[in-house]
């Protein structure tokens, strides 16, 4: 579970044009469960999930971990609650790495290099045996219909394509929590339809699914087991 | 491989591929950086090497040199004086010295033609150094017509080519009998060119000098480590000289380097943003700056240095000659003895690739150690 007590996020704090994107969340959001953010642009719903993967650190409040952080820090005791904004960035990086997958709306994948290079990058720094790390990335690709793509650059990907690759980047770590920020925002429907059809996989598998969306492809889907509105920062209605 | 060696890795292979990313902006600042080695790399191992030249001249040089001055002017000295001259206390050896300059307008170079005892050269041939060989075109056994004081060409055979150790110390040097030189010259007997001593204790140099100077107020002795003070000092102008010429380019390849170092570009800032979101820490950032950084910093050094070798060492630093060899149209081209100096490649190293180093992980550094959204937001 992801608790989250009274989280603030105020950019350019202190300076003369401060702005409150987050303004006193406070929520539960269950594990191995599909939790949706909906709510207009502007909202809040990005930054929230970015302070949850550790991307940020918010300006007040407390965002605990329950029982999701224990491989990324096997040297803490973290198999229950971990309070994660004052954790040291090293811990965080961590975390991130090991515990959450990102899918970007824009995707993110670094241009210029292949599609197998783009899902390995979250392995490099980690160390791992490369032989072990490109198998898992060669049939996580393959069970997302990219094997004729492995050594293809990514510029020359559909849309499509290109976000099944930056899911099998944000699977490669086997993270317990899945963070999506407007994943079908790019898509037509057919696609947004294929894209629910692989969270509905990774939902059976145990993974802990967060995505913002305002389209109702995902936020009326039956696999979204919670909704949350936001607006103004606010959490405004859960369902 | 263990995890740490192998994160190593990993990253330097992540730099390698980032560099050919960016192909184009990499190979143009490559270009210019390893030019601007080129540049300075030449311009030590020129300077080094005319050193080591010169150094390995006066090794054979004697210790003192005493000339006769008439009103300022050169005058052979006097057999005689080399009498009185060893007789002054700790003198171990006066060598009476016969040379002269030999202008071949054949060729537009100046020879230097020396006498010498050497029992193995035969009569009426020469020893000739590498650089007359080469300016002639001539080898072992052939004949060589030099035109006397009176017009009249004497030919010479040419008994041996002198090694080619150093060869600002042989390239211009003919070697033949006494009587050939005086023949050659219309050199009268009873003089010499200047005379050559040898102290028994090289401390008492500078007073044997004085003595011989009281002796033969119009002798002119030369120290050994005036000749060498001098040689550096004239390399040490010239190189001075091109470094001034250079400047400019060197400065504005900082202004260039700097640019590019330390500006990124959006796109590598939003790139360093996916990286940390993607679990990369600001070290590993930083190291895959560092590679990148070093990977071009040390190839331009390299290639620079490579080059710079080749430039000077093969091709006889074709493109500096004319203003660092300032007297090269009089004298047989030569080719310099490889001289590297240690100390030198290390400054070199330090000034070239520390700096560049260092400027592309500052704005990398600022760019890794924010969050990793603002980075992705930028």
């Amino acid at each position: 579970m992801i608790e989250l007590a009274q989280v603030v996020k105020t950019y350019e704090a202190g300076l003369a044009t401060p702005f409150t994107a987050v303004d006193g969340v406070t929520l539960s959001i269950p594990a191995a469960r599909l939790t949706v953010f909906k709510g207009p642009s502007g909202s809040g719903k990005t930054t929230l999930l970015t302070l949850i993967g550790c991307m940020a650190r918010p300006t007040s409040g407390r965002i605990h971990l329950h029982g999701l952080a224990a491989d990324a820090l096997p040297h803490l005791d973290a198999t229950e609650a971990l309070e994660i904004t004052s954790l040291p960035e090293r811990f965080l990086t961590a975390i991130r790495r090991r515990t959450f997958g990102f899918i970007f709306q824009q995707f993110n994948l670094v241009r210029g290099i292949s599609v197998l290079e783009n899902v390995l990058l979250p392995t490099y720094p980690t160390g791992e045996d490369p032989r072990a790390v490109e198998a898992r990335a060669v049939a996580r690709l393959e069970s997302l219909g990219l094997a004729r793509h492995l050594r293809a650059s990514v510029d020359r990907l559909s849309g499509g394509e290109a976000q099944r690759v930056a899911i099998a980047r944000a699977l490669i770590n086997d993270p317990a929590v899945i963070i999506a920020d407007e994943p079908t925002a790019h898509l037509d429907s057919r696609l947004s339809e294929d894209f629910m059809g692989l969270m509905s996989q990774f939902k059976e598998a145990g993974k802990t699914l967060l995505i913002t969306s305002h389209d109702p492809i995902v936020y009326d889907s039956e696999l979204a087991d919670r909704v949350v509105e936001m607006r103004d920062g606010r959490v405004v209605s859960e369902a | 491989m263990r995890p740490p060696l192998q994160r190593y890795r990993n990253i330097l292979d992540f730099a390698l591929s980032s560099l050919l990313r960016r192909k184009g902006r990499n190979l143009a600042l490559l270009s210019v950086y390893a030019l601007v080695v080129f540049v300075i790399a030449s311009l030590v191992f020129f300077v080094q090497a005319l050193k080591h030249e010169a150094r390995e001249l006066l090794v054979q040089a004697p210790d003192m040199v005493v000339q006769r001055l008439v009103a300022g002017r050169h005058d052979p000295m006097p057999l005689a004086q080399a009498e009185a001259i060893r007789a002054i206390r700790g003198v171990a050896e006066v060598q009476p010295r016969l040379w002269g300059y030999y202008y071949d307008p054949v060729y537009g170079g100046n020879l230097t033609v020396m006498a010498t005892e050497d029992a193995d050269l035969a009569p009426d041939a020469i020893w000739i150094g590498a650089g007359v060989a080469r300016t002639m075109r001539v080898k072992e056994s052939d004949m060589v017509p030099l035109r006397g004081y009176d017009g009249q060409s004497t030919l010479f055979s040419i008994q041996k080519v002198l090694a080619e150790s150093s060869e600002l110390v042989s390239a211009d040097l003919v070697l033949m009998a006494p009587k050939d030189v005086r023949a050659l010259f219309h050199f009268p007997e009873n003089l010499a060119t200047d005379l050559a001593v040898q102290a028994g204790n090289p401390r008492e140099l500078p007073t044997i000098a004085a003595k011989i100077v009281e002796l033969y107020p119009d002798s002119r002795p030369i120290l050994k480590a005036e000749l060498l003070r001098t040689y550096e000092a004239v390399f040490d102008w010239r190189g001075g000289l091109m470094v001034v010429v250079l400047a400019s380019a060197v400065l504005s390849f900082i202004i260039f380097a700097w640019d590019k170092a330390t500006g990124l570009s959006a796109e590598e800032r939003k790139e360093i943003g996916v990286l940390k979101s993607l679990g990369w820490e600001s070290a590993d950032v930083l190291l895959l700056k560092f590679w990148e950084g070093t990977v071009i910093s040390v190839t331009a050094y390299l290639s620079g240095v490579l080059l710079a070798y080749a430039h000077v060492f093969f091709f006889s630093a074709s493109l500096f000659e004319h203003a660092l060899k300032g007297w090269s149209v009089l004298f047989p081209r030569y080719r310099l003895v490889p001289a590297l100096d240690g100390y030198q490649l290390t400054v070199l190293f330090f000034l070239t690739v520390l700096p560049y180093t260092a400027a592309t992980l500052v704005p990398s550094w600022r760019a890794a150690t924010v969050d990793p959204d603002a980075a992705m937001r930028s």
